[in-house]
């Protein structure tokens, strides 16, 4: 086992240096400039900016500044939001997606695995139809549709909640409650598939034979194994609904870290696009990691390989 | 032991609330009427907190709480100006050189007094290339102005001297009558030398000075607070000179970047004022809230670029039918809705310079122009793009005025559509065949919107030179008299729209919701409003939107 984390450790590391890399090229491949604007800049006030950001540079030059200062941890400052260190636009926003991320998974999951166990041990029957129903229509509804009324219901017509902004203890519940439905109806889906496959599977059929109660045969034996597809779900999932998104954070006005991996790719901010996209890699790097560790765990046939 | 992934995720929630700090609460538009606090929605965050830094006008907004220049923005007028740190100034007969008498009781928000020299050292400040101020160019109208930013002369020769602590002299490159107008752009304000040089190098960009607890201004408010995409707050500056007539306690402004999401928040209560009103909301505000919803006139105006170098485009008369074929009326009141006003000139009218109106909707001009340039009906006529930035109102132009020089001229138009980023640099690259563009005032003056159309202008970007138009700009900045300059700047503009190398569609308008607690709301042609003027009411007068409100 110890074996198998190290050299996944070690894959890891070159898919960061792969991942800044394509960012580095891929970002100054795009037509556009940090620093213009609709008005144009004086030509001497735009030197004096590539200069002081060593734009000016040849282009390898730049890729060994920044991919040492990458190596050492230091982030560089953000071109647009001169001054401030994009590991502290991180830190101070990356908590409050976290945290968003977290309240949407938990309902997600909380809503998401009863409804897909029901709709499987209950198959065919009104039961499995409203649920699965109703996760079509999460899936199918955009979080911009589903922000905005629930803003409606909640802040203007029941006056229950704030409509936006981060300012109260409650602020979280409407984004997160946004978020976590969608990903409630993709997880009420791949637990209902992942289950139904287990109970058709020989060993419940003997486990029935010998006259296990139906509830038992449920959690302690087709459980396992049927969250295996669920458990591959999370772990990407993970990374993506913890960094933020760009949507829900627009509605809501929230401060998180999801506006600042679209921002930045608008506003060309060369080195905040190189820090959020090799977080966000190395937050997903991790989490793959635990979440094949928690698959061996979960199933014995992975471990051996 | 068995690891329960459920518990372990409940577990990381609880850590993450208890870690994650919220503000301090919210404010309702009530509350904040109750205790004096202004609750402005604000459009974006600030890039910089640096008068002579900033460039848009959510900034603006902040830096007229925060600071304040020789003179001040009038709370209702826009051709006149307040006394601001100067209490009084004069000015020789052709309006070159000014001396402003500062008030004596003009201090910093640490109580050290705002002196001439402040100004001196700002202005050299500003005029230093390393600082690259976008708006340093503004301070050329200052003798000396752009030799001393090319190094060429010292400090003593540019065009400003303290004559004592509070006079302050000022030589201009020639008469310039609308000189106080255009010292209300936060370029020409002071900045506090003893803070900023106590924080780091004077030309450092990113010199923390003006961090909340750091920043010393010289406004009606000082930075209270200052929370990334949630709230800048400033509160009432005690050691200002008027303090005594300042009547609120505070502003909060909020950089609320999506108009929906704003305009939910003033629905529901939690705002006093809002940037904008989103375009669908417009129609159902101005019917049932009048008293609420606000449309002033902005002077801004959109236009489409013309490529002068593409075939067929390079005919002054295939520009001229392209812009006579337009129904602008009909795209105003159709389209964009919002109270426009179709643009006959390329200057927004103003006072003592009211809008050209050459272009008006004459397809059967339009159509002998095209025929007499060779292309009866639209025959042969080379396909071309209108480029747009992505936005659906800038498509949404697009196609209407694909549809009308179809109709009209028989002409075909494609649309192509790129990111921001991606358009700037086909403009800057003069990349494309016709292109929508934009342009609003840094002050108020007709010039702001004539002087970009001069041969090698950073900003014309149509390949479009005319000796004639590019004297008689230069002929304006030697007229001391105001009216003579403005006609002189009339005489331009029609070299200009003689020759179109771009089509004047409308002037801006802008929209704001105003809660009614707010006393008295007074429209500003460039939509800068001094925030120390306001006052708010409580408890608010009755309004149509009571009912939303009181749930």
């Amino acid at each position: 086992m110890l074996r198998f984390i190290f050299s996944r450790l070690l894959q890891s590391l070159l898919v960061l240096v792969v991942v800044f890399t394509a960012t580095f090229f891929l970002i100054r491949l795009k037509p556009g400039d940090p620093f213009k604007g609709e008005k144009a800049m004086p030509a001497s006030v735009l030197a004096q900016m590539n200069k002081r950001y060593a734009l000016d540079q040849p282009l390898w030059k730049q890729y060994f500044i920044h991919a040492g200062a990458f190596a050492r941890g230091d982030l560089l400052p953000s071109m647009r939001y001169e001054g401030v260190q994009n590991s502290k636009i991180i830190k101070d926003s990356f908590p409050v997606s976290l945290l968003i991320g977290l309240s949407a998974l938990t309902i997600a999951l909380g809503v998401g695995l009863p409804a897909g166990i029901i709709a499987a041990v209950r198959k065919n029957t009104w039961l499995d139809y409203s649920a699965m129903s109703l996760a079509m229509l999460g899936i199918c509804l955009p979080t911009f549709v589903m922000g905005p009324i629930l803003q409606w219901i909640f802040a203007l017509k029941l006056g229950w909640l704030n409509v936006a902004g981060w300012f109260e203890r409650t602020d979280w519940i409407l984004p997160a409650a946004t978020m976590g439905f969608i990903y409630a109806a993709y997880i009420a889906r791949l637990t209902r598939g992942g289950m139904l496959e287990i109970l058709n599977q020989d060993y419940i059929r003997t486990a029935r034979a010998k006259g296990v109660p139906g509830k038992q045969i449920v959690i302690k034996h087709a459980l396992r194994g049927g969250l295996l597809p669920v458990v591959a779900f999370l772990g990407p999932a993970f990374a993506g609904i913890t960094t933020g998104s760009f949507i829900i954070e627009k509605i809501f006005q929230l401060p998180g870290l999801g506006q600042h991996f679209v921002g930045s790719v608008f506003n060309s901010d060369y080195t905040l696009v190189q820090a959020t996209t090799v977080f966000y890699a190395a937050l997903l790097v991790l989490i793959n990691l635990g979440s094949d560790i928690l698959q061996a765990w979960l199933n014995p046939r992975i471990r051996l390989t | 032991m068995r690891l329960n992934p459920l518990l372990i995720l409940l577990c990381a929630l609880l850590a993450t609330v208890g870690l994650t700090g919220c503000g301090s609460g919210t404010m309702d538009a009530k509350q904040g009427a109750e205790q004096k606090i202004l609750l402005v929605g604000n459009g974006a965050d600030p890039r910089f907190m640096d008068p002579q830094l900033v460039n848009s006008t959510s900034e603006h907004h902040l830096m007229i709480a925060l600071f304040e220049g020789l003179v001040a923005e009038h709370p209702s007028r826009d051709a006149e100006v307040e006394a601001g740190v100067a209490e009084r100034w004069d000015t020789n007969s052709d309006k070159s050189v000014w001396t402003f008498h500062l008030r004596p009781t003009a201090e910093w928000s640490d109580g050290v007094p705002v002196t001439a020299d402040d100004f001196v050292w700002s202005w050299r400040r500003m005029l230093t290339k390393s600082l690259a101020a976008e708006y340093s160019q503004m301070l050329f109208a200052l003798k000396n102005g752009e030799a001393f930013y090319e190094g060429k002369v010292d400090g003593e020769q540019l065009g400003v001297k303290a004559i004592d602590p509070k006079t302050l002299e000022v030589t201009l490159v020639g008469p310039t009558p609308h000189f106080l107008l255009m010292i209300l752009h936060t370029s020409w304000w002071p900045v506090p030398r003893h803070c900023i040089e106590k924080y780091g190098d004077a030309l450092d960009r990113v010199n923390p000075w003006t961090q909340e607890g750091k920043m010393v201004g010289n406004g009606a408010f000082t930075l209270k607070r200052n929370l990334f995409r949630q709230v800048i707050e400033v509160e009432k500056n005690p050691r200002y000179w008027d303090a005594a007539n300042v009547k609120i306690n505070g502003v909060r402004f909020y950089p609320i970047d999506s108009d929906s999401t704003e305009e939910r928040l003033f629905r529901r209560g939690m705002l006093h004022i809002t940037t904008v009103v989103p375009l669908d909301k417009i129609p159902a505000y101005r019917k049932n809230h009048p008293d609420i919803y606000h449309q002033d006139p902005n002077t801004a105006v959109y236009f489409y670029r013309i490529n002068t170098e593409r075939p067929a485009l390079k005919d002054i008369r295939v520009r001229k039918a392209l812009a006579y074929a337009i129904d602008r009326q009909s795209l105003v009141t159709n389209i964009t809705r919002a109270g426009q006003t179709p643009a006959g000139g390329i200057v927004p009218g103003m006072e003592g310079y009211p809008a050209s109106t050459v272009f008006n909707f004459d397809p059967a001009k339009a159509q002998a122009l095209l025929a007499e340039a060779g292309y009866p009906g639209g025959k042969d006529f080379p396909k071309f793009e209108i480029l747009i930035n992505t936005s659906e109102a800038h498509r949404a132009i697009a196609e209407v005025m694909q549809q009308m020089w179809q109709k009209h001229l028989g002409i075909k138009v494609g649309i192509l559509n790129q990111d921001f980023g991606v358009y700037l640099d086909s403009m800057s690259r003069i990349d494309y065949d016709i292109m929508r563009g934009g342009w609003n005032a840094d002050y108020l003056d007709p010039a702001t919107f004539i002087d970009m159309w001069t041969t090698g202008n950073g900003n014309n970007n149509t390949h479009w030179s005319n000796p004639k138009f590019d004297q008689l700009v230069k002929d304006a900045t030697q007229e001391g008299d105001g009216a003579k300059r403005f006609a002189i700047l009339r005489q331009a503009e029609e070299v200009f729209l003689s020759e179109v190398p771009a089509i004047p569609v409308y002037f801006y308008t802008r929209s704001h919701l105003v809660h009614p607690a707010v006393k008295e709301w007074h429209p500003k042609l460039l939509d800068v409003h001094p925030w120390k003027h306001y006052e708010l009411l409580s408890p608010p007068p009755a309004s149509s939107m009571d009912a939303s409100w009181n749930k």
